[in-house]
């Protein structure tokens, strides 16, 4: 079930050392650097003066980073913090950081990995970053699941005080990364398209 | 104390601040201070077990010891000397 209520109006994509945001190369970093060296170039480049950022894993990086580009110059500020919710998934859960605890324990555990040893703390950074109060539901699956997500944020949109949600893909496993979301909306304007799978699909694979 | 910012710098993971930054009598745990958090406080723990291998052993001294960067040098100062 897709509803008419919402509308696909942003999307960030951040692959290979690159950015994009609505289908637009925004921002490219050495396409040979290491995942931690472009976090921080990219971080630089779009955010700056929040230090909690560094304390961080890189699932939580790389969510907060496309969560960044995509609320920067939305109208996502004249919601309320209940109307704006999260709905994201990866591959790997926390996998990343789960390996990097464990190394960790074997001499004094770390408390500062431990904290991001479940997926959706990324949601949690994205929400305190922005003041979002809305619905968070975090998703494990083996691809970007369009049919699951677009039919879950209808719903959502459909039934809950959501005006806006922030839906995606954020996956990573050691030097392998895969941020791809979607600002859903309520009203269409600009170059919004109904929220279908199809239209997830699509623009999933335009990088 | 310059070499106890430097490690708390390390073991917090805080890349936008310097020694010069911290003041040795600056509250770690106020927003007028460093901003420190409880999961920070548990890291500076980890930091006096790995570094000076002494163990806070009553929790409410927690907040007498880690007040500033002078406190934390005067705990251990005084633990390593009863060590010794």
């Amino acid at each position: 079930m897709n509803s008419e209520l919402a509308h696909i109006t942003g999307s960030v994509i951040i692959s290979q050392n690159k950015v994009y945001k609505d289908g637009e190369l925004i921002w490219e970093h050495d396409p040979k650097a290491e995942i931690s060296v472009f976090m921080r170039a990219a971080y630089d480049q779009f955010s700056g003066q929040y230090p909690k950022f560094h304390k961080m894993d890189a699932l939580s990086k790389l969510g907060w980073l496309a969560a960044e580009v995509l609320v920067k110059d939305s109208d996502i500020a004249t919601c309320k913090p209940e109307e704006v919710g999260l709905l994201l998934s990866n591959r790997s859960s926390s996998l990343d950081t789960d390996v990097r605890y464990f190394e960790t324990v074997k001499e004094f555990a770390s408390p500062a990995l431990f904290v991001y040893t479940l997926p959706n703390i990324v949601m949690g950074e994205i929400s305190i970053r922005h003041g979002f109060k809305g619905e968070n539901t975090f998703f494990v699956s083996d691809s970007f699941d369009a049919d699951l997500m677009s039919n879950y944020a209808s719903q959502l949109m459909a039934t809950t005080s959501l005006k806006r949600c922030l839906v995606g893909w954020v996956e990573v496993m050691e030097q392998q990364y895969e941020v791809t979301m979607f600002l859903i909306g309520d009203k269409a304007h600009g170059l919004a398209q109904p929220l279908t799978a199809k239209a997830l699909t699509s623009l999933y694979h335009n990088k | 104390m310059n070499d106890l910012k430097a490690q708390i710098i390390e073991q917090l993971n805080l890349q936008e601040v310097t020694p010069e930054n911290i003041g040795n009598d600056q509250p770690l745990f106020s927003k007028e201070g460093l901003g420190l958090d409880s999961i920070d406080a548990l890291e500076l723990i980890v930091l006096l077990q790995q570094h000076y291998n002494i163990r806070i052993t009553n929790p409410d001294d927690g907040p007498k010891i880690f007040h500033s960067v002078r406190s934390m040098a005067e705990y251990i100062s005084a633990n390593q000397t009863i060590q010794a």
